[in-house]
């Protein structure tokens, strides 16, 4: 039994982890209606963001700062560069294609994650990058409960994900911000002629969904260990597979998706087989979307003629 | 479509109200500004849309036989064996792009999970051709393989099509784009005795028909040209056929063609199943050609080349699409492979982009004198400051080096500098789009500038990494600038 809780926990951490980066993906889909196959590679960023912030402050077993303090800085640079990462790439590839027929800017959006993968090859090298978080945080420290160990990487990306869950639910929900991105994802035009300034909230709405992308990264590079210019294409594929199955354009449901994917590929590595995880996981995936496209949460869009 | 015989470039394209001659100047009810700019729109610039213009008046089975001539002749006149491999793949990529033409160009679906249609044909020949499976293997003649691969490949397109029945645009993509997700895990992973594995299946046999074997690469191009000229063909009588025009009659506006009694489904089903059984039967001899197959022959990177070439020559054209495999594929495969051949390629596109670009003529010689004063003064300086800031040699070599010699400022490591300016060149030519007017022109000189330091530092260094950006870059650019790709048509998009 210590087993199945321990799997159930690792799963849990790393669903956390998906739910975050599918939550960005999902906020950027509801005001553009774009799939933004970017996303991934903007998590991939931030991973390095957070590994160069670690070598500059003496690399991991050689700190110079309070471990806190390297966390918070690690964390902020990376949701602030990432975030405007992702503002330029709005402004520069998607703004100019905002009214053009559907499939531009997906095609757009592959190019850009094609196109940041191979820059950041270009710029950081093929090897893996390690960030080391063992010399600076215990995995054995923690909290263990039976046999089952949850240490400190993973309370605090289980926390952070929780406090971001709640922020972003009230700045959606009570901000005036919010409430202008509401409109533009109901209907740009008609929130356009109501004085709300789409450029400007569409751009914001690029920025927070980076930022968590960025964020996770950071969060990744702390739990797996490893950076490398490849990791962003599977997590935005992850990404994908939690707000789909949870219900485009719905934060609870990129959670609940978030969740559900981490928890079931931990088990399928844990009980069948690691070289499994990945098929069933898109096998799961195609399923949910031939018999509820709309996902578990979401709402069943109408057509306009 | 640009197979269509076109009437004399001199009149409107577009056909408004009026009939009967057509007297001078404007006219009620005709917006000829409106047309004439929208043939501006709909042809490249200068001299190269006068040559466009001029071979669209040719018929198009006429233009198919002179290409086909053009490609056979090729080996002829002599082809080294680098050459003749990379006018190999550039056939196949042109057929492949041919083969997602009628999916995403013409029924306007997108279909990221093609590249699993290549490799299940080309999984499909190494199974039905190999020591693989059973005690002797299977070893069929390839006149059986062959069409048996492709009608497995129909059968697989329209499983996979099935989804487009209920789902459109972006949903439809996911699903795709994890059912090619999945062919990779599939192949990669299970029963590795069977499929390989990662080590992918080696020994295959050669294509043969009656007593001929295609051993030699010289007999594979043959082959692929005939190919592509049959796929092109076909191709062509279905785009004229009514399944084409239903085909794009569903693509511009679904709805529409429903209710003008079009079998929407059945129509989009036929579009898979052709876009599949292309892409398998280019597998077969790909496999064949290259004796072995592995998974990560058929993984995202290479779908996203596909794509890349589909959108550079333009969707919605035959020609297009074929023209633009070529020219990615020699680009991609061939002249960025080679520090030499790059550079002649880097430096010309950049001379041949301000050549067209820059108008009148008085300020593209001011530009371009800019450009060398400012080189010469830069390196000036910096060789004043400092021996080491030039004391590195370009990657290029030859004619392009010796230019390059007092004009470039680079620096013994270059490195790191040619990582920072990178991210300034990108940084620069993110502002230059977005600026307007004469600013436009001074800050292009500075980044012409920076371009040619970054090539010569990092870019050229690491020809398989620039080529990738180079694919992320098509698409991102040809998006923005040209959607409608080299030679295709410009669509009149109806907003919902």
């Amino acid at each position: 039994m210590g087993f199945f809780f321990q799997e159930l926990v690792n799963g849990l951490t790393t669903g956390a982890l998906y739910a975050l980066i599918a939550l960005g993906f999902s906020m950027v889909y509801g005001v553009l209606k774009l799939l933004n196959f970017a996303h991934g590679d903007l998590y991939m960023v931030g991973a390095y963001i957070g590994f160069f912030v670690i070598q500059w402050f003496g690399g991991a077993s050689g700190l110079h700062i309070p471990v806190p303090l390297l966390l918070v800085i690690m964390f902020v640079l990376a949701a602030g560069l990432v975030g405007f990462l992702g503002v330029a790439i709005e402004r520069f590839a998607y703004r100019p294609l905002r009214n053009a027929p559907r499939i531009a800017p997906l095609i757009t959006a592959i190019g850009i994650s094609f196109f940041l993968e191979n820059a950041a090859l270009l710029l950081f090298g093929a090897q893996y990058r390690v960030y080391n978080t063992p010399d600076f945080l215990s995995f054995s420290s923690g909290i263990r409960i039976g046999s089952v160990t949850i240490d400190t990487v993973q309370i605090m990306v289980l926390a952070m994900t929780v406090a971001l869950m709640v922020g972003l639910r009230l700045i959606i929900n009570r901000t005036m911000l919010g409430r202008q991105m509401r409109a533009v994802a109901s209907d740009r035009e008609a929130a356009e002629m109501m004085g709300i300034n789409v450029n400007f909230t569409i751009a914001a709405t690029f920025f927070l969904g980076s930022a968590l992308a960025g964020v996770s990264g950071v969060m990744a590079g702390l739990l797996f260990n490893q950076v490398s210019n490849t990791i962003g294409f599977i997590a935005g594929l992850k990404a994908f597979t939690a707000a789909v199955v949870g219900g485009i354009g719905s934060i609870p449901g990129a959670m609940l998706g978030g969740l559900l994917i981490g928890v079931a590929e931990s088990f399928i590595t844990g009980y069948v087989s690691s070289l499994y995880s990945d098929l069933l996981v898109f096998c799961l995936l195609i399923v949910v979307m031939l018999v509820r496209p709309t996902g578990l949460l979401g709402r069943p869009q109408l057509r306009k003629v | 479509m640009s197979g269509e015989a076109l009437p004399p470039a001199t009149g409107p394209k577009v056909a408004g109200p009026q009939t009967g001659t057509q007297a001078a100047g404007p006219q009620v009810g005709v917006d000829e500004w409106v047309a004439r700019r929208a043939e501006r729109r709909e042809y490249l610039p200068s001299w190269l849309g006068t040559a466009q213009r001029s071979v669209e008046r040719v018929g198009w089975w006429p233009r198919l036989g002179i290409a086909a001539a053009a490609g056979a002749l090729l080996p002829v006149l002599g082809l080294s064996g680098f050459q003749l491999q990379v006018g190999i793949d550039s056939l196949v990529f042109a057929a492949l792009a041919v083969g997602l033409n009628i999916v995403v160009g013409s029924a306007g679906m997108l279909d990221l999970g093609y590249v699993a249609f290549f490799g299940f044909g080309a999984y499909g020949y190494a199974l039905l051709s190999s020591a693989q499976i059973g005690a002797n293997g299977i070893h069929l003649p390839s006149l059986v393989s062959i069409p048996l691969v492709m009608i497995g490949a129909a059968i697989l397109g329209l499983l996979v099509g099935l989804p487009s029945r209920r789902l459109s645009g972006d949903y439809l993509a996911i699903v795709t784009l994890f059912f090619g997700e999945a062919f990779v895990e599939f192949t990669n992973n299970v029963a590795p005795t069977k499929f390989g594995g990662a080590n992918g299946i080696a020994a295959l046999d050669p294509i043969h028909v009656g007593g001929y074997q295609f051993l030699s690469n010289a007999s594979y191009y043959y082959l692929l040209v005939v190919v592509l000229v049959a796929v092109m063909a076909a191709m062509r009588l279905l785009e004229t056929s009514r399944t084409g025009r239903a085909w794009r009659a569903i693509r511009d506006d679904q709805l529409a063609a429903g209710s003008m009694t079009i079998p929407v489904d059945r129509v989009k089903l036929m579009a898979f199943s052709f876009g599949a059984i292309v892409a398998a039967l280019v597998g077969t001899v790909y496999a064949a050609q290259q004796i072995s197959v592995f998974p990560t022959d058929f993984d995202t990177p290479i779908l996203i080349l596909i794509y890349a070439s589909l959108i550079f020559g333009g969707a919605g054209s035959i020609a297009g699409a074929v023209t633009g495999g070529l020219v990615v594929m020699i680009i991609y495969d061939g002249l960025l492979r080679s520090p030499s051949d790059s550079g002649y390629l880097f430096y010309g596109l950049i001379l041949i982009a301000l050549i067209a670009k820059l108008r009148p003529w008085r300020r593209l010689v001011l530009a371009l004198a800019a450009l060398i004063a400012l080189g010469f003064a830069v390196h000036a300086l910096a060789g004043a400051i400092s021996a080491t800031w030039v004391a590195g040699a370009p990657q290029s070599t030859g004619l392009i080096a010796d230019a390059l010699r007092n004009w470039l400022v680079l620096p013994a490591s270059s490195q790191t500098p040619g990582k920072v300016g990178f991210v300034l060149l990108i940084c620069l030519l993110i502002a230059l789009v977005q600026i307007k007017g004469n600013a436009r022109i001074y800050l292009l000189v500075p980044t012409i500038y920076l371009a040619s330091f970054v090539w010569e530092t990092v870019l050229s260094a690491n020809p398989s990494i620039t080529r990738q950006l180079m694919i992320g870059a098509i698409l991102i650019v040809m998006m923005n600038a040209r959607p409608q790709g080299l030679l295709g048509a410009r669509r009149v998009e109806v907003p919902t």
